[in-house]
């Protein structure tokens, strides 16, 4: 089906260093999907074997319905907008824009109509003349975008597109660029390092961690269930703890951290009782109030200022947890206060570790 | 400003005064010569008067001097084709440890004199030389390599060479190989990338190096002198055989200045693309 990509059991290798490692992934029609990862995660990579610029040691990439891993990148359906933008110096605004267009051998008038539509289209109608080296750098990404979409690519593929932008143009052009997508219905591949980047935007996130795909999901499955102590950790999940399983038993597990703090935990099934297990806990998933299962008295270390709410570091026993508290029942506390904290067994998280495993 | 000003003359003061005592001086008196009148015992008697330029542009003497443009536009195409594939390779493929000694090499020559290097051809091209030995060696018959045109352009061709690899290494090495993935990803072969991104992007250091290979090469006169058995006349030869054989300095002189202007005309006619060779 026009639009599906599709990733097949992909390795990449430069020398020793395997960038890519037996990826697997896939992309309906029309869907933003999103691989999120730190530098070196072989994020980027994965985006360049799809476009052509690098091809797999093994495995196959399909773009709709079509083996494209023997094609090189000028033969492929899909385009890509740089992270640097890799706009032609040498051209316009309109020249950058038309380049594959003229490529393609398209006579001059239906060139100079699809050139100025992409540009209405990213909002950049009337600056056809300028050169490229005289926009900014919010613009010089719509012209990267606007050259990209012109050629209809059944995928387009992303390569951090934002890091360049400040963080306020960044915002915009998040919910701008989500919008065009929505609009044409064109599959994204899109890679960024950063998390709520990808929440914001994406369909389907796929995570990766050295080579590998840590977890696939929605958005909101992702911030929710995290899967692996690297997700967790990567999507800002900032109690995590090392524990043993003390017991298992109705609809709940009893961990023990390494700090000696012990609590229930709902049981998804996982838990084997003498089992070492990490553990998470979102700090906005705790609470300042004793209302729940796990209640524990404890005092206040320090306090992180975050705007609207407060990041409190919380002592209890030999464990510092991070709670966040909205900044309308915040006020009043200060450090050294006598707090205490509680959370439901809901909300802690079990979580592999698959590098420790190995 | 007045600190800034001074500052500037401090700067600018050397240069321009070697400026004026070996350039700007010298070619005044020459500018003098030229008008002048050779005597019988090859003095220069001062004049004004414009016959040696009226005699520069008969027919004979213009012959000369489109010769030697030829020549030169020869040089120079040859230069950029044999030159760009070595400093695609030189910027773009080999081992970023290697560069700088390789780039060294591409140099190595200008530790010789020119003449030594044209004396060096002579001996590889000559009847009795290490070409012909070699090739006799191997059964094959004999060339006459040595003192004809194509023996003038090969030692042009070697001894401008590094003109035009350093200008076009420097271009290339700063061409970003995103635009080169830019132009794929947009549908461009490599031979339309080429066209398309890879030569206007580097047209600053193909006009550099065609500029640097071209005005030397139009003044020639030892190549066609030693390897061109001085059959052929390039003006050049005619300029310096006119000041060292033929002791007509003011002929000579006018010559020169004929040269000159060709330049000054060439490089205003191509003063456009000669503009982004500033980018550079």
């Amino acid at each position: 089906m026009k639009g599906e990509l599709r990733i097949r059991g992909v390795s990449r290798s430069y020398g020793d260093v395997q960038a890519v490692r037996d990826v697997s992934l896939d992309a309906a029609p029309g869907q933003f999907v999103t691989l999120l990862g730190p530098s070196g995660c072989g994020k980027t990579t994965l985006l360049r074997l799809v476009a052509g610029f690098e091809r797999p040691d093994s495995g196959s990439i399909w773009i709709s319905g079509r083996d494209v891993t023997a094609l090189s990148a000028h033969k492929r359906p899909a385009n890509t907008v740089f992270q640097h933008y890799a706009l032609f110096p040498h051209r316009s605004v309109f020249g950058n824009v038309a380049f594959g267009l003229e490529i393609e051998g398209l006579p001059k008038a239906e060139v100079r109509d699809r050139v100025e539509r992409a540009l209405e289209l990213v909002r950049l109608a009337g600056l056809g003349d300028r050169r490229v080296t005289e926009i900014s750098g919010g613009q010089k990404q719509r012209v990267a975008l606007a050259r990209a979409l012109v050629l209809e690519p059944e995928v387009l593929l992303l390569d951090e597109p934002m890091a360049a932008l400040d963080p306020k143009l960044r915002k915009e052009m998040q919910v701008e660029l989500k919008n065009l997508q929505e609009r044409l219905r064109i599959t994204f591949l899109f890679v960024t390092h950063d998390q709520d980047e990808a929440l914001v935007m994406a369909d389907r996130i796929a995570v990766m961690s050295q080579g590998r795909i840590e977890q696939t999901g929605g958005p909101e499955e992702l911030y929710e269930r995290p899967r692996t102590r690297f997700v967790a950790d990567f999507l800002g999940v900032a109690n995590l703890f090392r524990s043993e399983v003390l017991g298992v038993g109705g609809g709940v597990a009893r961990v023990r951290t390494e700090a000696g703090l012990s609590f229930d935990a709902s049981n998804d099934g996982g838990y084997r009782a003498g089992a070492t297990v990490w553990v998470g806990l979102r700090s906005e998933k705790i609470s300042l109030t004793d209302r729940a299962a796990n209640a524990f008295a404890g005092t206040i270390d320090d306090e992180i200022f975050l705007g609207d709410w407060t990041d409190w570091r919380v002592r209890v026993g030999g464990e510092v947890l991070s709670v966040g508290e909205g900044n309308l029942l915040a006020r009043g506390r200060k450090r050294g206060d006598a707090v205490t904290l509680s959370f439901p067994p809901e909300a802690v998280l079990r979580l592999d570790d698959p590098e420790a495993a190995a | 400003m007045r600190g800034r000003s001074r500052e500037a003359a401090f700067l600018l003061l050397p240069g321009i005064g070697l400026l004026v005592v070996l350039f700007y001086l010298p070619q005044l008196l020459m500018l003098l010569v030229s008008l002048g009148r050779r005597t019988a015992y090859g003095e220069v008697e001062r004049a004004a008067s414009p016959d040696n330029y009226l005699r520069a542009l008969e027919p004979l003497y213009l012959t000369i001097l489109g010769r030697s443009l030829v020549l030169a536009a020869v040089t120079t195409v040859a230069c950029l084709l044999v030159g760009y594939p070595v400093a695609w390779w030189l910027a773009r493929r080999a081992s970023p440890r290697w560069r700088n000694a390789l780039l060294a090499l591409v140099i190595l020559p200008f530790w010789t004199s020119f003449l030594v290097r044209m004396y060096a051809w002579i001996v590889l091209l000559r009847s009795e030389g290490v070409i012909n030995l070699a090739l006799g060696a191997a059964g094959l018959p004999r060339a006459e390599l040595l003192y004809n045109d194509l023996a003038v352009l090969i030692g042009q061709l070697y001894g401008e060479l590094p003109f035009m690899i350093v200008p076009l290494y420097v271009s290339l090495e700063k061409l970003d190989p995103s635009l080169l993935e830019a132009a794929a990803d947009l549908g461009a072969d490599a031979r339309r990338t080429f066209t398309r991104v890879v030569v206007p992007q580097t047209m600053p250091g193909i006009v550099a190096g065609c500029v640097l290979v071209f005005i030397p090469s139009l003044g020639a006169y030892l190549a066609p002198d030693l390897l061109g058995g001085g059959k052929t006349a390039y003006v050049g030869n005619l300029i310096q055989s006119q000041f060292a054989v033929a002791r007509d300095m003011p002929f000579g002189a006018a010559l020169s200045f004929v040269l000159s202007l060709v330049v000054v005309l060439l490089l205003l006619a191509f003063r456009r693309p000669l503009g982004s060779a500033q980018a550079l």
